[in-house]
């Protein structure tokens, strides 16, 4: 099928298309996914072929790595939580106002994405150690931020918060201002035109931006690593786990683990996906 | 309610969209703001409904915008009791049609809201009214562009609005549902008599809605008057051009005689260069020259559709076409066909001082 579309379309069949390339940039687009996506995810599965159910629940039952999840689930919520409330708010103010400085501070957005992570990592870890810059203020007050649950989240909401500022930018941007208008000039306060009709427009793009920076926060390394202190049952991340399941060349407890960490993120997005298809049908219109 | 704006202008970012004017728009009116784009009738209805302010009046005598004996100056646009349409329809896209139309009355604060039930039988009152009773529960997106414009008046007029504004309301419509809307409008102003004001860059909108139009060019209004007056009597060159086709004439006038190339025309003006404009029914086409006028045209297009005949002439002394009308009768009688010589003669030509405000002339071909 793929070969027929480059240069001898079937004639025949009618349904020759009318884009050409088709079948080659398929076909690339395929292979490509198959190398870089679902080889190394089959590899995964392969280690996880030595363990037997029994061993496999024993290992991702773990104490230690129960509570691994536990953290690791509970800083990246609550890293998501703040990056949706503070993206959406960056996003506006990126969109709705021109101030000096506005194309700075849009440059600033990517810096978490650009920057390598374990750079933040220490950046972080030295600016809220106790004798770093912000450390030194907060610990007195009786904040603890380093080594503790606290920098965990927040070393992941400095990595992930682009993802929901980038996703809610252009669909702020896309949003006519007449929209707003409409709502005023019927008597909406500012509080109802966000929450009826601004939000419901948003909202979309906002969960899929938190999902995504949830998600990238489950498995970030480099940036936590260096201010969560690592205490064994307190401050352990899960991908710490698998880092040490592998330090111990433990192929097959580090996949197990590592599966754990891939089902929540697949189930997660596949949840998102459909959340969204269904309501991106409603505003396009029509039900099919 | 009727609408006063006193000293109403507006700069944006240092350049003038709107010279300070004076309109006064009566109760139960129908008015029309018609300019060109960029001639501020649209930042002059967004003035009226508080999505911009007017800029504070430099002269002794304040900006001041009145809707009946209410100074709303300084009232925010949802407190103005506006209606507004928009050219876009501006419709909550992820709400269906309902609720788009009850969305004015369930933001209302709670002590003035109607009750559910009452929200609801006024909508479907409304939705009757515009003729989408049977599509309330639909979503925007799944309706053509008439339909959801008559949404968006549904969703304004919800609100029992004391001026409703409209902002080129039909611009993004084919012709045809724009004459039916047009119409539709037309009768729902009658039945319902509320105050309104659109926009539009269409001048045969403009003239058959409005019971007033006012036309605008650069920031500044030209004349307001109504649709008849306007055409018959425009006050000056502007009015005259944007309200219809136009057939321009130049040349040096010599004993009463105006001369351009070889063409003549016998004209009862002084000496010097003159313009003289025509519009396209008041020319007359004819075999042969006559002694007031001799004015040789080639046809260069014919379109014999419609009530009359729309005749393209050319010709070496014109630096643009002409556009003449004939009656089907004359189209047989001259045998019209393209590459047709013929003679030119107005009945009737206008004449505009450079100077705007003086009375324009008019004259009657011999």
């Amino acid at each position: 099928m793929s070969s027929s579309a480059i240069g001898f379309p079937r004639r025949s069949s009618g349904s020759a298309r009318v884009l050409p390339g088709f079948g080659l940039s398929m076909g690339i687009s395929v292979l490509f996914i198959s190398l870089v996506l679902l080889l190394p995810l089959t590899g995964l599965f392969g280690q996880l072929a030595n363990l037997s159910p029994g061993e496999y629940w024993t290992v991702i039952s773990d104490p230690r790595v129960v509570a691994s999840y536990l953290t690791t689930l509970g800083a990246a919520g609550a890293a998501a939580l703040v990056n949706a409330a503070f993206g959406l708010l960056l996003a506006w103010v990126l969109v709705r106002y021109d101030f000096p400085g506005k194309r700075l501070v849009d440059a600033l957005m990517d810096l978490p994405f650009a920057l390598p992570t374990a750079v933040a990592g220490i950046t972080l870890a030295t600016l809220y150690a106790k004798s770093g810059w912000a450390g030194s203020v907060l610990e007195p007050l009786g904040f603890k931020v380093a080594y503790t649950w606290v920098g965990i989240a927040l070393a992941m909401a400095f990595t992930s918060i682009p993802f929901v500022v980038r996703t809610v930018q252009p669909v702020l941007e896309d949003m006519p201002a007449e929209v707003d208008e409409a709502a005023m000039s019927l008597g909406a306060g500012d509080g109802a035109a966000f929450r009826r009709v601004i939000m419901p427009h948003l909202w979309p793009a906002l969960v899929t931006g938190t999902g995504l920076a949830f998600v990238r926060s489950l498995g970030e390394f480099g940036a936590v690593i260096f201010i969560a202190g690592n205490a064994p049952y307190e401050t352990e991340i899960t991908a710490l786990m698998i880092f040490v399941k592998l330090q111990e060349y433990d192929y097959a407890g580090a996949s197990a683990i590592a599966s754990v960490l891939l089902f929540i993120s697949l189930a997660l997005l596949l949840a998102i996906n459909i959340w969204q298809g269904r309501f991106v049908r409603r505003l396009h219109g029509g039900n099919g | 309610m009727s609408i006063r704006l006193e000293h109403i202008g507006k700069h944006f970012a240092g350049t003038r969209a709107l010279e300070p004017v004076n309109l006064d728009i009566h109760e139960g009116e129908l008015v029309g703001l018609l300019g060109p784009s960029g001639s501020g009738k649209t930042t002059l209805l967004r003035i009226i409904a508080g999505l911009e302010n007017p800029d504070r009046s430099d002269s002794p005598t304040p900006a001041r915008l009145l809707f009946g004996q209410r100074d709303v100056t300084h009232v925010h646009v949802r407190d103005r009791r506006i209606g507004f349409v928009f050219q876009d329809y501006a419709l909550f896209r992820h709400m269906s049609v309902f609720n788009n139309v009850a969305f004015g009355l369930s933001v209302m604060p709670r002590r003035s809201r109607p009750s559910r039930g009452e929200i609801r039988a006024r909508v479907l009152r409304l939705l009757e009214m515009v003729k989408l009773e049977h599509l309330a529960d639909r979503y925007p997106a799944q309706l053509s562009g008439g339909q959801q414009q008559r949404v968006s008046l549904a969703r304004a007029l919800a609100v029992e609005p004391d001026v409703l504004l409209l902002d080129e309301p039909f611009g993004a419509l084919d012709a045809k549902v724009r004459q039916d809307l047009r119409r539709w409008l037309r009768h729902l102003h009658e039945e319902l008599n509320f105050t309104s004001v659109f926009v539009t860059h269409d001048q045969e909108e403009a003239l058959e809605l409005s019971d007033r139009v006012v036309v605008m060019s650069d920031g500044k209004i030209e004349q307001i008057d109504t649709p008849e007056r306007l055409y018959r009597a425009p006050q000056n060159r502007f009015v005259f051009e944007f309200l219809g086709d136009v057939n321009h004439l130049e040349g040096d006038v010599q004993n009463g005689i105006l001369t351009c190339g070889d063409a003549r025309l016998a004209v009862d003006l002084p000496d010097g260069r003159e313009e003289l404009l025509l519009r396209p029914h008041e020319v007359r086409l004819a075999e042969q020259p006559e002694t007031a006028s001799h004015l040789p045209v080639t046809v260069t297009a014919v379109s014999p559709v419609g009530a009359e005949v729309r005749v393209e002439l050319e010709a070496d002394w014109l630096p643009g076409p002409w556009l003449a009308t004939v009656r089907h009768a004359d189209f047989e009688r001259l045998n019209l066909h393209r590459g047709r010589r013929l003679f030119a003669h107005p009945r009737h030509w206008h004449r505009f001082a450079d100077s705007a405000p003086a009375a324009p002339a008019t004259g009657r071909a011999a």
